[in-house]
């Protein structure tokens, strides 16, 4: 089926199966690799991308699902340049292996948008949806408190 | 396969009965995750998502109505639901995570008819009854008449679950919610409880227990509520309600937990209304 959605603040056009996974579309298809499947079961984040600005596990959305709306990945988060929370999350050690990063920026940037000053505890909340086998979370709660900072200062 | 996302209920309605074969889809969360683990190819899809019908929040004349497929995270941010249903409002919150709860709906937590259900047990103390429409009919039923077994429900193939109606309480000044499990986010409940308590002058007029994930559909049990029923709520009252409620549950052993842990632990649970006295 044909279907129609903004990807990344561009208009497209696919014809996709109608068993097929958003997340398999957005990297088979659209070659846009940051969402990655870490479960295939909601249970890791490692998939998340917004639709609409509302970050959703793409594992569990079908292709045609995504018709009619605005899919933002990693890769698309920043506009001329990479978003404070991706340039946050390299400069303070947050990335190790970089499996869970593109999904962890995906909650992190839209918990931005919500909470000008987040706490520690509410960040270790509004991301609890991924998890990390590496960093053991630490440095990416500190990367979320700094963006946020930078965040306000850009105001 | 085909997917189809109507945008209406009467587009839904016609759908159906062109492809009788389709199984409904709300936010996928259980149902994919399901259909994946099966190993077979998906069947024809009809997703909820884009009717608004379904997705609405409303209060009147002392009862709320929420759309079956609303997701958790819009009940989150109702306010309604933040000021008029607070004991549904905390077990919303740790639901899965905030991924699964932008995309989950509360219908499909009901008609998922898991034990574990975290909604549940706040819905079954509210008392919560189900709207459930066909393209011709539509019939209320009791939540506690809807779930029949873990994964059964009364909904007919021809029926969805339309929205969740909920008498507003009065009088309730004490609830509870609790989930046990082994993560604070993206665990199945362990064990669950949900607890409210009208209590005027110091004596408990009415007690509200249900316990998820201690048995094949949520518990309740008139005894466990009537020994706290008629006194002054204590330590002591808890502690014989508790050991009643453990003889209350039927949970089972299974990778999670013992049967043993979840009895103690359903038990111990009442024990937290103690900490507000």
């Amino acid at each position: 089926m044909l279907i129609q959605f903004n990807l990344n603040d561009e208009p497209v056009e696919v014809d996709v199966n109608s068993s097929m996974r958003a997340v398999d579309l957005l990297r088979e298809h659209f070659l846009l690799t940051g969402p990655k499947e870490g479960c295939g079961s909601g249970e890791c984040g490692a998939c998340a991308v917004w639709i609409d600005g509302v970050t959703k596990l793409s594992c569990l959305l079908l292709a045609a699902q995504l018709h009619g709306r605005s899919v933002t990945t990693a890769e698309g988060l920043g506009k001329d340049t990479i978003h404070p929370i991706q340039h946050s999350f390299a400069k303070l050690g947050a990335v190790q292996c970089g499996y869970c990063t593109p999904g962890m920026v995906m909650s992190g940037a839209e918990l931005l948008k919500r909470h000008k000053t987040p706490s520690r505890d509410l960040i270790r909340n509004e991301m609890s949806g991924h998890l990390c086998r590496c960093t053991g979370y630490h440095k990416i709660v500190d990367a979320v408190e700094d963006a946020a900072a930078h965040v306000q200062e850009e105001k | 396969m085909s997917i189809f996302l109507p945008q209406s209920l009467d587009d839904f309605w016609e759908i159906s009965k062109k492809h009788p074969e389709a199984q409904i889809m709300a936010g996928g969360t259980d149902l994919l995750v399901r259909l994946r683990s099966e190993g077979k190819l998906l069947p024809t899809l009809t997703c909820l998502e884009r009717i608004a019908e379904l997705q609405s929040v409303e209060e009147s004349g002392g009862t709320v109505q929420i759309g079956s497929a609303a997701t958790l995270t819009s009940l989150l941010q109702n306010e309604i639901i933040q000021t008029q249903l607070p004991i549904l409002h905390s077990s919303i919150s740790e639901l899965g995570s905030p991924l699964i709860r932008n995309m989950g709906t509360i219908g499909g937590n009901i008609c998922t008819g898991s034990p574990a259900g975290d909604t549940l047990p706040a819905l079954y103390v509210l008392g919560a009854e189900l709207i459930l429409r066909s393209a011709t009919r539509e019939r209320i039923v009791p939540i506690s008449d809807f779930i029949k077994g873990p994964g059964q429900t009364e909904l007919q193939d021809n029926e969805i679950l339309y929205s969740i109606q909920i008498p507003l309480s009065k009088g309730v000044n004490l609830h509870h919610f609790e989930k046990v499990g082994q993560r604070k986010a993206l665990a199945i409940a362990i064990v669950s409880f949900a607890a409210m308590l009208h209590i005027e002058d110091n004596i408990v007029q009415r007690a509200r227990f249900a316990w998820g994930s201690v048995g094949p559909t949520i518990v309740q049990s008139r005894e466990v509520e009537a020994v706290v029923e008629g006194k002054t709520l204590s330590l002591t009252t808890l502690k014989a309600a508790a050991n009643l409620a453990m003889l209350a549950v039927t949970p089972i052993n299974d990778l999670r937990a013992t049967c043993d842990y979840r009895k103690h632990v359903a038990g111990n649970l009442l024990l937290r209304l103690a900490t507000n006295l």
